[in-house]
């Protein structure tokens, strides 16, 4: 299986790999492939030495922006992002998280308006004692980054 | 509708943290001028709206009466059971009628963040009069008024913050404002009500020396403020041990004895046990004035608002 995905490689397109493989389908919904019209194959488990298990993702003909692939760096920041243009990686993008994340969050706090009223989450990334943390813009409670729930 | 939403949104009042030093210092100017003269008709023609998704009523009155002393008119609910939003109404909906009517909305609700959202929702400025557990500005506002009335300045003072430091929103507030000034801060409050780490995390950043305590008794001598709050049953999981700080967290005349001469009690109020009532002849309890505050700070925070001053 493993040998198969590395042999299929791809003429355009974006591989996102190394990513962790319990994150693998968070990655795949904050990206809406579910959605994708383009070829895709997702590859999960795979043996790693860097992750343990890792999973990859390969999707033909697409391009990502950057606040898009940079949604990846709030669950899996270790990802790695090539971009592929005839067959060759012409950019190596480094994941970075952005200073505000919109919508695909969903707030701890049960009592705060985005829970009950059809209001998008905003979040702003803030860093506490060198610890990543995420407030809600409306609530403004706040939480590291492990611990956030994706939508 | 981005910038639209931005523009309307520095235009309101959703937290104090959007308000700097200076602009906190001009509100507790104007407040004093609308202390030597709260009746005045700079609000002539203006329609104000007090929306109160869940009943305030300290709070809708000292609002409400500082709108009709400046000669404003007051359209509104009172609570949620008489409002649209019982039949389903969405907040949005309900912030875009009122504002078809009103220059500005006074709001306070249940939800965490609602007066946020309505401030960027809204074509008029929306005042936070309290949402949740999150933000009460005016509240913060007056108390910041109080002290700076009472010890004539904001700078370096020590200031005791007693009771529930845990879930109380008014201290939290309160020690972001302070923040600007240089103060030293000793919390007091029983194990089960302590002050989060984020605020112990924010004091440190800001260079902002604190002690913590857990018994009220004469852990406030060298104090100037004293900035008491209710102590509620429902914060504890054994009654036992509420009932040991109910009493333990009881403020009484005779332990104010070595206090310093300008030492002056706060309390947001309204208060069940935590002041016994023997306190309040004593000359440096000022919780009642504290509340007459509250009227001058809201004509001040209506009138900057509505740009009338
Ligand atoms: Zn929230």
């Amino acid at each position: 299986m493993e040998k198969e995905l590395k042999v299929a490689a791809l003429r355009n397109g974006t591989v996102i790999d190394h990513i962790p493989a319990d994150k693998l389908y968070k990655v795949v919904s904050i990206l809406h492939l579910d959605n994708c019209e383009q070829q895709i194959t997702i590859g999960n488990n795979l043996d790693s030495a860097k992750v343990g298990k890792k999973g990859i993702i390969k999707i033909s003909d697409r391009a990502f922006a950057e606040d898009e692939t940079n949604k990846i760096a709030l669950i899996a920041p270790n990802a790695k992002i090539n971009i592929i243009r005839d067959y060759v990686v012409v950019e190596k993008r480094p994941l970075s998280l952005p200073s505000e994340i919109r919508e695909i969050i969903q707030c701890g706090n049960p009592n705060c308006i985005t829970n009950n009223q059809p209001v998008a989450t905003k979040f702003h990334v803030i860093m506490h004692d060198e610890e990543i943390m995420l407030k809600c813009h409306y609530c403004e409670r706040e939480v590291i980054r492990d611990k956030v729930k994706i939508k | 509708m981005g910038v639209w939403g931005q523009i309307m949104s520095n235009n309101s009042l959703v937290s104090i943290a959007d308000y700097s030093k200076e602009e906190i210092l001009a509100i507790l100017d104007s407040a004093a001028d609308f202390e030597t003269n709260p009746n005045r008709k700079t609000l002539d023609g203006k329609v104000i709206a007090t929306l109160f998704f869940e009943p305030s009523t300290r709070t809708r009155l000292s609002f409400e009466t500082a709108v009709v002393r400046l000669g404003g008119s007051i359209i509104g609910f009172s609570d949620a059971a008489t409002s649209s939003s019982s039949k389903g109404e969405t907040l949005n909906d309900t912030i875009h009628m009122v504002s078809c009517y009103a220059d500005a909305i006074v709001m306070r609700h249940p939800l965490e963040g609602a007066a946020r959202y309505a401030s960027e929702v809204a074509p008029v400025p929306i005042i936070n009069a309290g949402d949740g557990a999150n933000q009460h500005p005016s509240q913060t506002l007056l108390d910041l008024y109080s002290i700076l009335k009472t010890q004539g300045t904001l700078e370096n003072l020590t200031i005791c913050l007693v009771g529930d430091l845990k879930y109380g929103r008014t201290v939290h507030s309160l020690i972001m404002a302070m923040s600007h000034f240089h103060p030293t801060f000793k919390f007091i409050a029983p194990d089960e009500l302590k002050m989060p780490d984020e605020y112990k995390v924010f004091c440190r950043k800001k260079n902002i020396p604190f002690t913590e305590v857990n018994e009220l008794n004469d852990n406030f001598n060298d104090a100037d403020i004293l900035y008491m709050t209710r102590v509620q049953k429902e914060r504890f999981q054994d009654l036992m041990e509420y009932e040991r700080v109910k009493n333990v967290y009881t403020l009484k005349n005779s332990m104010l004895e070595n206090t310093k001469s300008n030492l002056r009690i706060l309390h947001p109020l309204p208060r069940v046990t935590e002041i016994d009532p023997d306190v309040d002849s004593n000359e440096k309890a000022y919780y009642f004035r504290q509340a007459q505050n509250g009227l001058y700070v809201r004509q001040a925070i209506v009138s900057k608002l509505l740009k009338t001053t």
